[in-house]
């Protein structure tokens, strides 16, 4: 943030102020080499980013539009839709739960092994996604070390619509955690002491003072663990069954398309998830927005958080934190 | 903390592991304590340790003989060897785009700079598999460009080139992302300082900012190396699956097991679960070093 000002420069723009230009790309910096990184930035963003994205665009726009329509509502399609939105939510709200549960304790309580536990958390950015699937394909089957348990229950897991949702809240686990995290290492404990000392219970001092306080990082992190399920393919096509109309998500459909040579209807499809995750996008950083805007007084605990450790993650609120 | 509890009006000393009264109004009793934290325990063994440890002991389920045995497969040997190559292209050229963008962004005010910043976040919210299909509409067969680029010779999808695109499209992000808050933290007086003795911009770069950035730039690396060994669903649209030529190590998990060689499928899975436990240790170190870096650069400040 520290824009360099030499100590003459305010006089010398003040003794001249007809010489500075009204629009200016850039302030004046001592500093070599934008010019260079900048041009390098901007060329290997588009070419890699911004020039393939337009293309999927651009090649949606060439299908007409009855024939877009077709490819994007099929039944089987709209199954697709049903399960990949239904189990990214139930998922995501496992995730809030639980994510929440595992912060608070990582915070507040002290117990053996914390830190490992607590690196451990971010095991599903690391694992591949493959790897997470055919564990977990393995773990949830008749004979694994789960599935043992649960079959005779007559929970069934593996190569159902609920290891679609077991598999997806492994992948979103850490987006949850790592949100809450920082915020509530953040929050002061005087607001709880002064609610104590008013006469709240602690379940009271929870519901009125910490759970409004986290809201905003407990809802991004539902949103990146939702945003992060739409689009997960590796880990869900192995427990998945991948039966069409029944247990068969929208990345696998894109791919199906793809390798049956329906070009069209892979970018059909390909648009209208792009179009889902970066409305949702949108949806999060307004909602954050807005927040913020209403609870401009508890402006501390209820920033925006910054998901530092998270790394693979989407991340919505860094335009509001910058 | 310490301050808070030197308000405190407790005459007598109190005792190790125990609450102090004025602790115990903001925090919950023992056994709801307890009860909390073995359900964390519970979700996170299920949810995380189980899967992990179920990947060694699949792996090692036909002994140790055949698990070696596996990993010295051919088919595997080249797709180890694929997942290597793709890493030591897509990191350093992320990492060069990585120091050029955050130096740009961090050092600089310039118009629309958190437009730029948004475009280079875009990529973690395309989903894999259609950052592969977008490599896979410009250069395949149908695609843009396939009809040049045959004409030419030149394949890119199925191959390695495209494999190489998709997981630069997938890791591009992750080291700017480290550098850009580290470097707008530390600000630019001591690359002013540098300049003004007259150090050279490249001896200004290599001497001051490299060393102050080296921990993010780290940090950056070990999760961009990690997602480009990891990558499946992207590179599964642009590989075509070639045994022994474009399948990487992912891959290669993919279609052993869909053979049903289960034991070899989680032998090769044991060594990307290596490299996940490995990168989850060094991110544990670089992020304890980021921690004393930004201590310092509050104090200094």
């Amino acid at each position: 943030m520290s824009t360099p000002t030499l100590p003459h420069r305010p006089q010398a723009s003040a003794a001249a102020p007809s010489r500075r230009p009204a629009w200016r790309f850039r302030k004046p910096n001592a500093l070599p080499g934008f010019g260079l990184t900048l041009g390098f930035t901007v060329a290997y963003l588009s070419l890699i980013v911004l020039i393939p994205l337009a293309a999927l665009f651009l090649n949606a726009a060439t299908l007409d539009w009855p024939h877009f329509v077709r490819a994007v509502s099929s039944p089987r399609v709209l199954a697709s839709y049903r399960l990949t939105f239904g189990a990214a939510a139930i998922a995501a709200l496992v995730n809030a739960l639980f994510g929440f549960l595992v912060a608070w304790v990582l915070v507040r309580y002290t117990f053996p092994f914390k830190r490992v536990v607590d690196a451990l958390v971010d095991l599903p950015f690391a694992l591949p996604t493959s790897v997470a699937g055919i564990s977990l394909a393995a773990v949830y089957s008749a004979n694994g070390w789960l599935g043992q348990w649960l079959v005779p229950l007559g929970i069934q897991v593996a190569f159902t619509r609920l290891g679609v949702v077991v598999a997806l809240t492994f992948i979103g686990l850490p987006f949850v955690v790592r949100t809450v995290q920082p915020v509530l290492e953040e929050f002061e404990r005087e607001q709880e002491e002064a609610a104590a000392c008013l006469g709240a219970s602690r379940w009271l001092t929870f519901r009125r003072i910490l759970l409004p306080a986290l809201a905003p990082a407990l809802l991004t992190g539902f949103s990146l663990a939702f945003a992060r399920g739409l689009g997960e393919y590796g880990s869900v096509i192995f427990i998945a069954g991948n039966v069409p109309m029944k247990s068969e998500i929208t990345s696998l459909l894109i791919i199906t398309k793809l390798e049956q040579f329906d070009t069209a209807g892979a970018t059909a499809l390909a648009v209208v998830m792009l179009l889902a995750s970066f409305g949702l996008l949108l949806l999060i950083n307004l909602l954050q927005w807005w927040w913020q805007r209403r609870h401009s007084n508890t402006a501390i605990q209820g920033r925006a958080p910054s998901a530092r450790g998270v790394g693979l993650i989407v991340e919505t609120e860094s335009a509001d934190e910058r | 903390m310490s301050d808070s509890a030197s308000l405190d009006v407790v005459a007598k000393p109190r005792p190790l592991h125990s609450l102090s009264r004025r602790d115990a109004a903001v925090t919950e009793s023992r056994p709801v304590r307890i009860v909390l934290i073995a359900l964390t325990l519970l979700f996170l063994g299920a949810f995380l340790v189980v899967p992990l440890a179920a990947v060694f002991e699949m792996a090692f389920s036909k002994g140790v003989v055949y698990y070696l045995g596996a990993l010295a497969d051919p088919d595997a040997v080249s797709a180890i060897r694929l997942t290597l190559l793709v890493a030591a292209i897509s990191v350093p050229l992320n990492v060069v785009f990585g120091l050029a963008a955050s130096w740009a962004i961090a050092k600089f005010e310039f118009r629309g700079k958190s437009l730029l910043m948004t475009l280079i976040d875009l990529p973690f919210s395309v989903s894999p598999v259609i950052a592969g299909l977008v490599y896979a509409l410009m250069f395949g067969a149908q695609g843009w460009l396939g009809p040049w680029l045959e004409a030419h010779d030149i394949q890119l999808i199925f191959a390695v080139p495209g494999i190489v695109m998709a997981t630069v499209f997938v890791t591009f992000p992750f080291v700017a992302r480290e550098l850009i808050p580290l470097m707008q933290a530390q600000g630019s007086e001591e690359e002013e300082a540098a300049r003004v003795l007259g150090a050279s911009g490249w001896q200004m770069f290599s001497r001051v900012t490299l060393p102050n950035v080296k921990w993010g730039l780290l940090y950056g690396v070990i999760l961009c190396n990690a997602r480009a060994m990891g990558e499946f669903g992207a590179v599964s649209v642009v590989s075509g699956h070639i045994r022994g030529q474009t399948n990487t190590m992912p891959l290669h998990v993919e279609i052993l097991y869909n053979e049903y060689n289960f034991a070899a499928a989680f032998a090769v899975a044991s060594l990307l679960a290596l490299l996940a436990l490995v990168t989850l240790g060094l991110k544990l170190l670089a992020e304890r070093k980021l921690t004393q870096v930004r201590v310092e650069t509050v104090q200094t400040v």
